[in-house]
């Protein structure tokens, strides 16, 4: 079976991001970039089922700046055997993505998509929801665990009371939790050889997808910060300080 | 973390590649260093599985040849490079100095060694199965190569080896010594290199604790009478000083672009620290003081940044000079030193307490300015090569 992984070119996780000075996002000239680590679960997962013979190929996507190239290689060299990349220079939507991503699982006909769960920058956890309505595909989120056969696919999906297991007959779509797997990182060797493997070059209008932005970013802030906390004595003490404070009844 | 992740995208010399690269090698370090490299310090050694982990990242082969289980195929001096920086990022340069000792270790067994001694020696190292390091310096005298005193005689049809050497890295862990030795008379055309395993009787060593580096193993080594046949021996007898030399080119580039890559580690850390911590109502790094302070260390390191680039660029070339070798790691520790010390300035007491990665870059900063050929070695090698007698 055929899996289409997207991938996201994100700040790296472990850059303390900085909101710029007029407030209108954070800082990412001059940030080290890295494929969104949800979406590198759903690389790895897409490679052991590859490896378990589950699956045959894995085409990776990334929707972006050109330079979302580099997150393709980064799939290509983790395993992933060919990619798709659609050149905007837009800020990408969810909707506007799942859109692309739909009419290219009309075109590629993949059996399944792993996709992260959310991705780091704006954290919106709706591609792979859209995704699925737009195709009218089943879905399982948040998955913690993926099993598939050659007809159905099974998935233990995170929720807030515990785990839930569904089962959805594919093609269907699949968006990864944590605790899914630890991604690999791809050797020195294998980065070279990913060089040699296919990358197409599109555009959202390929697709017939308008990318324009609907929505509009009026203010981006820092987290307030931490004030002062107070030491107390005792135990009614807390729970008078609680009280006043209106945090319980 | 903000302004000094992306010069290699504005220069020349790095492509995708080497953004590939760096961005392997950092993952690779997060999981497999940044977690345990504190225990390691204090635990003075590396453990061997990280070679063997390292090996399988395709860190340790980077650079060898394919034929030896190493990855040269599209790679070019310039991704060894990259992958020095990154392996600079938990800001310990015994991580490098360690786990990479093969890189001063292997390279005359390559250039000068039998076919025999290349294929048995260099797969299981490059593999991360064996560890080799290279012995040099001795208790006597460490600059004065040509004056080294460790002796190997002929007897029968055995070398028979005597002497001690100091300063070893990774020479308490270490499965075969690129060993320095004098077969002939006196002075650089008596000297040769010979491999040494460490299990052959006769070989003893003492392990030695430091002021840095304290994750790789440092080791003062004797040879008591230890019998080596002469296929050990690494290129012709009496031939090894021009190995020696030819070996501390590739040392020196590789220390001044670990000075950059650990400056720049400073410098994050103290630049992150600028921007956030408020005093007298503003953040630091709105004092004039400390902005001047952070521009002068960006200065430093991307002119000797740029430098170390060209030495690179004229390594691959065929167009190097030793003298710009040695001239460069002077360059480059003493733009360490000045950077570990305005860092350090700049988060104050934070860094002096233990934990902040400048705390351990500012004791390093000796062991780049003395180790593989001290300031003052380097500029007199450099100043006879150039002529100035």
């Amino acid at each position: 079976m055929k899996v289409l992984v997207p991938v996201k070119r994100v700040v790296d996780y472990n850059v303390k991001v900085r909101v710029k000075s007029d407030g209108t996002g954070v800082e990412l000239a001059n940030v080290k970039m890295s494929m969104n680590p949800f979406d590198e679960i759903a690389v790895e997962e897409a490679i052991r089922l590859k490896e378990k013979g589950v699956v045959t190929e894995i085409v990776a996507v990334s929707i972006g700046v050109q330079q979302s190239q580099e997150t393709i290689r980064t799939a290509l060299a983790m395993g992933a055997d060919r990619g798709i990349l659609v050149v905007t220079d837009q800020p990408t939507e969810s909707l506007a993505v799942a859109k692309i991503l739909a009419a290219i699982a009309k075109e590629e006909a993949p059996q399944l998509i792993i996709l992260g769960k959310q991705a780091i920058d704006d954290d919106a956890n709706q591609t792979g929801q859209m995704l699925s309505g737009l195709l009218g595909w089943p879905q399982g989120t948040f998955a913690s665990k993926i099993t598939a056969d050659g007809a159905m696919v099974t998935v233990e999906r995170e929720i807030d009371g515990g785990a839930e297991t569904v089962e959805l007959k594919l093609p269907a779509v699949v968006t990864t939790d944590l605790r899914l797997n630890e991604p690999r990182y791809a050797s020195l060797p294998n980065i070279m050889k990913a060089k040699s493997k296919p990358i197409a070059s599109k555009t959202p209008a390929d697709y017939g997808v308008d990318a324009t932005p609907r929505l509009q970013i009026l203010k981006v802030v820092e987290p307030s910060k931490r004030t002062a906390g107070v030491k107390v004595k005792t135990v009614d003490e807390l729970v008078d300080k609680l009280k006043v404070l209106g945090a319980i009844g | 973390m903000t302004a000094f992740d992306d010069w290699r995208a504005r220069s020349p010399y790095y492509d995708e590649t080497h953004e590939a690269v760096a961005q392997s090698v950092r993952r690779f370090v997060a999981a497999e260093v940044a977690p345990h490299i504190d225990r390691w310090e204090a635990e003075g050694e590396l453990p061997r599985e990280l070679h063997r982990k390292a090996a399988a990242a395709g860190i340790l082969g980077l650079g060898y040849p394919e034929e030896y289980g190493g990855h040269s195929e599209g790679f070019d001096i310039f991704h060894s490079l990259t992958q020095s920086e990154e392996l600079a990022a938990p800001g310990a340069g015994g991580l490098t100095a360690s786990l990479m000792t093969h890189g001063i270790g292997l390279p005359p067994i390559l250039a000068l060694g039998s076919d025999e001694m290349k294929r048995r020696i260099a797969p299981e190292v490059l593999a991360g199965d064996k560890i080799i390091a290279l012995a040099i310096t001795e208790p006597s005298g460490g600059s004065d190569v040509a004056q080294l005193k460790t002796r190997a005689t002929l007897v029968g049809n055995k070398y028979v080896v005597s002497g001690q050497k100091q300063f070893i890295t990774s020479g308490m862990r270490a499965d075969y010594l690129t060993v320095a030795v004098r077969t002939g008379g006196p002075g650089m055309a008596g000297i040769s290199l010979m491999l040494v395993e460490t299990d052959r009787p006769g070989v003893s060593r003492t392990r030695l604790d430091k002021m840095g580096w304290r994750c790789s193993d440092t080791a003062t080594i004797h040879f008591d009478d230890v019998e080596v046949p002469p296929e050990n021996l690494i290129g012709p007898e009496n031939g090894g000083f021009a190995g020696i030399m030819r070996n501390f080119n590739g040392e020196r580039l590789g220390m001044a672009m670990g000075c950059c890559a650990h400056a720049r580690v400073a410098l994050a850390e103290a630049v992150a620290w600028a921007t956030t911590r408020e005093t007298f109502g503003k953040r630091l790094a709105q004092h004039q003081s400390i902005r001047i302070k952070l521009a002068d260390c960006e200065r430093q390191i991307e002119a000797t940044q740029a430098w170390v680039d060209l030495c690179a660029w004229q390594s691959r070339e065929g167009r190097g000079r030793p003298a710009d070798y040695a001239m460069l790691k002077v360059q480059a520790t003493r733009m360490l030193e000045a950077v570990a010390r305005e860092a350090a300035q700049v988060l104050g007491g934070a860094s002096y307490i233990t934990g902040s990665k400048i705390e351990r870059i500012y004791r390093e900063v000796r062991v780049n300015a003395i180790g593989g050929g001290s300031e003052e070695i380097m500029l007199d090698l450099a100043g006879r090569q150039l002529g100035y007698t």
